[in-house]
């Protein structure tokens, strides 16, 4: 009886969204006399940081401020129509209606200010901080605050746009069953180093390192946090997560923060993250959906790992202490 | 059901009101006095996020009653800035960038504070067992971790 350390690695491609009946989100933009910009939505933010991304898209696609943009979510009877915040399609879906949207409201921005300015709009350009310049010309400029002003009160125009991102529905060939169910792959590698006291089944998370290729990471603190948390999510629903303990038998669930086993911190184990940046090509300024692919190879890692370490292969999660038992007493020779 | 008089300081300032008697000083701030800081994550003391501070000890208030608490000074996250100048605990979070969907980041400070409060310089287990009783769902343990440390940080160069 011993205690005994493996290490096992595992590698994920992740999907970003999903394949039923088409795969849709649509957004609109528009400002405010004082020429904020508002992005309505129906998809929800619950945490992950919606908002803060599809502020920055906007903004970024406009050419004002993050903080000139105000985000509207969650409404689904009165906002346009979104498929839902799941399958890590957030950011990639709702991020290119965004950009979309944008688009159309800038090129009515920039009509307006053309009129004002008595120039070509195609010969405008934003600085990024709330002003309309003539390129090559930069004192002949409009503040956006006036151009928003011009178009509600005297030209009578919207500054608007509407922003349709549609994932076509994919069907099989007929021939080979080849089809395109999601778009846009993450990937990721973890390597668990784990010890496995052979005696009671306990298994000690070490080490987690992880490596993610996610595109561009919008807003890196918050990939950092997503990823480091959902690192230690993957290695939660490996040892400890489960509702129903004994499936489908539906004794001993978990019905509350006592019985459902979750990390706290002083369950953390050293963790590192790694963060490869491979600018999507469909993407909203080349991002990719890091949200639930986090939370996945340490689990096929930790299994590696533990087989490294005791030599039972556990394929029901979570791994636990009993489960190695029986493994190891099934393993044993008569 | 009776209503019965309670009476404390919360952040500093007198409150006064009739409760239903049996009510959990968490809903009695949040539906009656109107502080929202404190969460109601489980109801029955196993989250933290309903985490205050009674008469300087850490407390959830969802295991509190309400009329246990008169004459006692209560103090929420709410009340922690003061005049528009972060708390250094609410400082550190921020600048560890040590909330993440936000919901456990109220009864996390208070933990944090309190812990402080009686031992300005923590080690790093001690940090981890002053939390342990606050539950984080986005796991972002590690950066709140950092956030109590580097507040303490702060705390000793401002006292020196």
């Amino acid at each position: 009886m011993a205690i005994r350390r493996g290490r096992g690695v595992a590698a994920i491609n992740y999907p970003t969204g999903m394949n039923l009946g088409g795969d849709p989100t649509q957004a609109l933009v528009h400002s405010t006399p004082t020429g904020n910009f508002m992005v309505t939505l129906s998809s929800v933010d619950l945490g992950q940081g919606m908002k803060q991304i599809m502020a920055q898209i906007c903004a970024e696609t406009i050419g004002v401020p993050t903080d000139r943009v105000v985000v509207d979510t969650a409404d689904t009877d009165t906002g346009p129509h979104c498929m839902g915040t799941f399958a890590s399609r957030g950011t990639h879906r709702a991020g290119n209606a965004v950009i979309q949207a944008a688009r159309e409201a800038r090129q009515v921005m920039l009509e307006v200010a053309a009129e004002e300015l008595e120039v070509n709009a195609s010969d405008l350009e934003t600085d990024g901080q709330g002003n309309i310049l003539v390129k090559g010309a930069p004192q002949k400029s409009i503040s956006i605050f006036d151009v928003a002003l011009s178009a509600h009160f005297k030209r009578g125009r919207s500054i608007s746009g509407r922003g349709m991102f549609l994932i076509p529905r994919s069907y099989p060939e007929k021939e080979t069953g080849a089809m395109k169910p999601s778009t846009c792959y993450a990937h990721a590698c973890t390597v668990a180093e784990v010890e496995v006291d052979d005696e009671t089944g306990e298994v000690t998370v070490l080490t987690v390192k992880n490596i993610f290729e996610i595109g561009r990471a919008l807003n890196p603190k918050m990939v950092e946090q997503q990823l480091v948390g959902g690192s230690w999510m993957g290695i939660s629903h490996a040892l400890y997560e489960t509702t129903e303990p004994y499936y489908p038998n539906r004794d001993h669930g978990g019905t509350d923060f006592n019985q459902y086993l979750m990390p706290g911190p002083g369950d953390l184990a050293e963790t590192e993250i790694i963060v490869l940046e491979r600018p999507s090509a469909d993407g909203p300024y080349g991002a990719k959906g890091p949200g639930e692919m986090c939370a996945n190879p340490q689990i096929p890692a930790v299994a590696n790992a533990v087989f490294d370490a005791v030599g039972v292969r556990i394929d029901t999660l979570p791994i636990t202490p009993e489960r190695i038992l029986r493994a190891l007493k099934a393993q044993a020779p008569n | 059901m009776a209503k019965v008089p309670v009476q404390f300081t919360l952040n500093g300032s007198e409150k006064a009101e009739f409760i239903d008697s049996g009510t959990t000083l968490l809903n009695a701030l949040r539906d009656k006095i109107g502080d929202t800081s404190p969460k109601g994550g489980c109801h029955q003391g196993t989250c933290g996020a309903c985490s205050v501070i009674i008469d300087g000890e850490l407390r959830l208030s969802c295991l509190t009653l309400a009329e246990t608490c008169n004459g006692a000074a209560i103090t929420t996250t709410s009340g922690l800035s003061e005049g528009g100048v972060l708390h250094p605990v609410q400082r550190a979070f921020l600048d560890t960038f040590a909330t993440q969907c936000g919901f456990c980041t109220p009864g996390t400070i208070m933990a944090a504070k309190v812990l402080l409060d009686h031992t300005p310089n923590p080690s790093r287990d001690e940090v981890v067992e002053a939390l342990s009783g606050n539950i984080c769902r986005c796991t972002g343990y590690e950066s709140i971790i950092q956030a109590v440390l580097l507040a303490a940080r702060a705390n000793s160069q401002n006292a020196a």
